[in-house]
C-alpha cells in the first residue's frame, strides 16, 4: 500500500496541479462572462450596467460572490436536506468535470481520451440531475415545476444535439476532440454544415436554459424555478455551474464548427499567435452571440419550445445525418474510404 | 496491488453498497438516486476494462435518459402515502428466488471456465482480434458487418414497440383546440391591401 502510494504520488500531484490549471482560469472566465453578460445586456437596453464597484465595474461580480458567501444558508423546513445540499454540488462538479477533455491548443488537454465527444455528451446529459434533485428536494411547488420543465427541455434538445454531433463525427471519422479540430484544417465545419451549426447553437441555448428558452426559471411564472428556495453558497454553486456549462457549450461550438484553436487562415501574422488565443477569441465570440440572444429575443412559450425541439430540429437533424452520409459516401469523401 | 485493481474494488464496493440502498431506502426517490449511482460506477468498471465506448453509452442511455424517466415517474408519486409500514419481508421469497437463479448462473459460468483464472481473462477481454483499433471502431465494424441483420431487426422491433405504445395511448377527443402554426402564419386570402381615399373611409 505504501509502495503504491510512493509510485503514484507524483502522478497524483501532477493531476491535482492540472485540475487547478483548469479550475482557476475557469473561475476567472465565469466572473468575466457574468460581467460581460450584464454589460452587453445593459448596452442593448441603453443602460450603463455595473459600473460602480472597481474600475469599469469589473469587481461587481466578485463583490456579489462575497456577499453570497457570507449570507445564511436557509434550509426549508419540509425539504429533504441531504438531497437539497447535494444538488448544487453535483451541478458544479459535473460542469467542471466536462472541461477535462476540452483541448485549448494542440496537445494542451488534461485527458486526451478517444471518446472525448461522447464523454462531454454524457456529462452534460447528467447535468439534469442537479436540477431535478434541487426541484424535488425543495418540497415546494415552483421549484418542482421548474425542475420538471427543465428536465423535459434538456432531454428533448439533447436528442437533436446528438444528431448534430453525429453529422460532424461522420466528416471527421473519430470521436477524439483533438482530431475533430485537426479535421477542420482545410475548412471549418460551420461552412459545409451551416444548418447544423444553427441547430446546434439554438439547442445549446435550450440545453443551458438560456433565454429565450429560460422557461425553468421564468420569473413571471415560476419565481426563480428550481433555484427559488436556494440562498447563500448553494445558490452561488448553481450560478457558477450554469455559467461554466454555458462556457462549455461555447467551447463545444468552437471545437465542432469553428475550428478550435486553428487560425482563420494559415498565413504569417495569424499563425504566429499561440493556439489558445484563437480558442479564447472564438469562445468569446460565441459567448457574445449567447449574450446578444439573451438581450433581444423574447421568451418562448413552453409548448412552442417543445414543438421546436421535436417537430423541427429532430427531423431536420435526422435529414442532415442522411444527407451528409450520402454525400460523403457517393463522392468518396468519407474519412477512411 | 495495482491502481486499476484498487479502483475496481472502489467502484464495486460503491455499486454493492448503493444497490443495497436501492432496496432498503424508505424513500423511492432516494432509491432511484442510488440506482443512478450504481449505474455510474458500473460505467467506471467498463472504463477499467478499456471499454470506454460502452461506458459512455451506458451513461448516455441509462443514466441520461432511462433513469431520468424513472425519476420523473417516482417524483410524481405521493411519497408520504407510498412509504408503507407494511412488512418488508413479504417479497422475500421472490427476491430469494431471483437471487438464487442469478447466483446459479454465475456458478455455471465459473464452472465452465474450470476456475482457471487465465481463461477468465479471455472471457472478459475477447477483443484480441482488434488490436490497434479504438473500441468504437471495433464495435462498429463487428456490429455493422457481421451482425447487420440482427441490428436492423432490433431496430424494427423497437419501431414496432414505439408505434404500439403510441397507438395504445392515442385518444381522439372532441372539442380540443389545437394550434396549427401554418394556418396561423398564412396571410393569403386573409388580408387585403386597399387604397383608401382621403376623407372617405371604407367598409370592412
Amino acid at each position: 500500500m505504501f509502495n503504491l502510494f510512493q509510485t503514484y504520488t507524483f502522478d497524483l500531484l501532477s493531476i491535482v496541479f492540472y485540475c487547478l490549471l483548469i479550475f482557476i482560469p475557469l473561475l476567472l472566465g465565469v466572473v468575466l462572462a457574468l460581467y460581460a453578460d450584464r454589460k452587453i445586456w445593459a448596452a442593448v437596453q441603453k443602460r450603463k450596467g455595473p459600473n460602480v464597484v472597481g474600475p469599469f465595474g469589473l469587481l461587481q461580480v466578485p463583490a456579489d460572490g462575497l456577499k453570497f458567501i457570507f449570507k445564511e444558508i436557509i434550509l426549508p423546513d419540509g425539504s429533504d436536506k441531504t438531497v437539497f445540499l447535494v444538488a448544487p454540488i453535483i451541478t458544479l462538479a459535473l460542469s467542471i468535470a466536462a472541461w477535462a477533455v476540452v483541448p485549448v491548443q494542440a496537445g494542451v488537454v488534461l485527458a486526451n481520451i478517444n471518446v472525448g465527444i461522447l464523454y462531454i455528451f454524457a456529462i452534460s446529459s447528467l447535468g439534469v440531475y442537479g436540477i431535478l434533485m434541487a426541484g424535488w428536494s425543495s418540497n415546494s411547488k415552483y421549484p418542482f415545476f421548474g425542475a420538471l420543465r427543465s428536465a423535459a427541455q434538456m432531454v428533448s434538445y439533447e436528442v437533436s444535439i446528438g444528431f448534430v454531433i453525429v453529422t460532424v463525427l461522420m466528416c471527421v471519422g473519430s470521436l477524439n476532440l483533438t482530431e475533430i479540430v485537426m479535421a477542420q484544417k482545410n475548412i471549418w465545419f460551420f461552412i459545409p454544415l451551416f444548418p447544423m451549426f444553427i441547430v446546434f447553437f439554438i439547442s445549446a441555448l435550450a440545453e443551458t436554459n438560456r433565454p429565450p428558452f429560460d422557461l425553468p426559471e421564468a420569473e413571471s411564472e415560476l419565481v426563480a424555478g428550481y433555484q427559488t428556495e436556494y440562498s447563500g453558497m448553494p445558490f452561488v454553486l448553481f450560478m457558477f455551474g450554469e455559467y461554466i456549462n454555458i462556457l462549455l457549450m461555447c467551447a463545444m461550438t468552437t471545437i465542432l464548427f469553428l475550428g478550435g484553436w486553428l487560425p482563420p487562415v494559415d498565413i504569417f501574422p495569424l499563425n504566429e499567435l499561440p493556439g489558445f488565443v484563437w480558442f479564447l477569441l472564438k469562445v468569446t465570440l460565441v459567448f457574445y452571440m449567447f449574450a446578444m440572444v439573451k438581450a433581444f429575443v423574447p421568451r418562448y412559450r413552453y409548448d412552442q419550445l417543445m414543438r421546436l425541439g421535436w417537430k423541427v430540429f429532430l427531423p431536420l437533424s435526422l435529414l442532415a445525418v442522411i444527407m451528409t452520409s450520402s454525400v460523403l459516401f457517393f463522392f468518396n469523401l468519407a474519412p477512411g474510404m | 496491488m495495482t491502481i486499476s485493481l484498487l479502483t475496481f474494488y472502489l467502484f464495486s464496493a460503491v455499486i454493492l453498497l448503493s444497490s443495497l440502498m436501492v432496496i432498503s431506502a424508505k424513500n423511492p426517490v432516494h432509491s432511484v438516486l442510488f440506482l443512478i449511482l450504481s449505474f455510474l460506477n458500473a460505467a467506471g468498471i467498463f472504463v477499467i476494462l478499456h471499454a470506454e465506448f460502452l461506458a459512455m453509452i451506458l451513461i448516455i442511455v441509462y443514466v441520461g435518459a432511462v433513469a431520468v424517466l424513472f425519476l420523473f415517474v417516482v417524483m410524481m408519486l405521493d411519497i408520504k402515502s407510498s412509504i408503507s409500514k407494511e412488512n418488508i419481508l413479504q417479497y422475500m421469497p421472490i427476491g430469494l428466488l431471483v437471487g438464487l437463479v442469478f447466483i446459479a448462473e454465475l456458478v455455471i459460468v465459473l464452472i465452465n471456465t474450470k476456475l482457471d483464472l487465465t481463461s477468465i481473462q479471455i472471457l472478459s477481454n475477447p477483443m484480441s482480434n482488434f488490436v490497434g483499433q479504438s473500441n468504437t471502431e471495433a464495435i462498429g465494424s463487428v456490429l455493422y458487418t457481421n451482425y447487420i441483420l440482427y441490428f436492423q431487426l432490433s431496430g424494427i422491433i423497437l419501431l414496432v414497440a414505439m408505434i404500439g405504445s403510441i397507438v395504445l395511448t392515442l385518444r381522439e377527443r372532441e372539442g380540443v383546440k389545437r394550434q396549427i402554426i401554418s394556418e396561423q402564419l398564412d396571410r393569403r386570402g386573409k388580408i387585403d391591401l386597399v387604397d383608401v381615399k382621403s376623407g372617405e373611409g371604407i367598409d370592412v
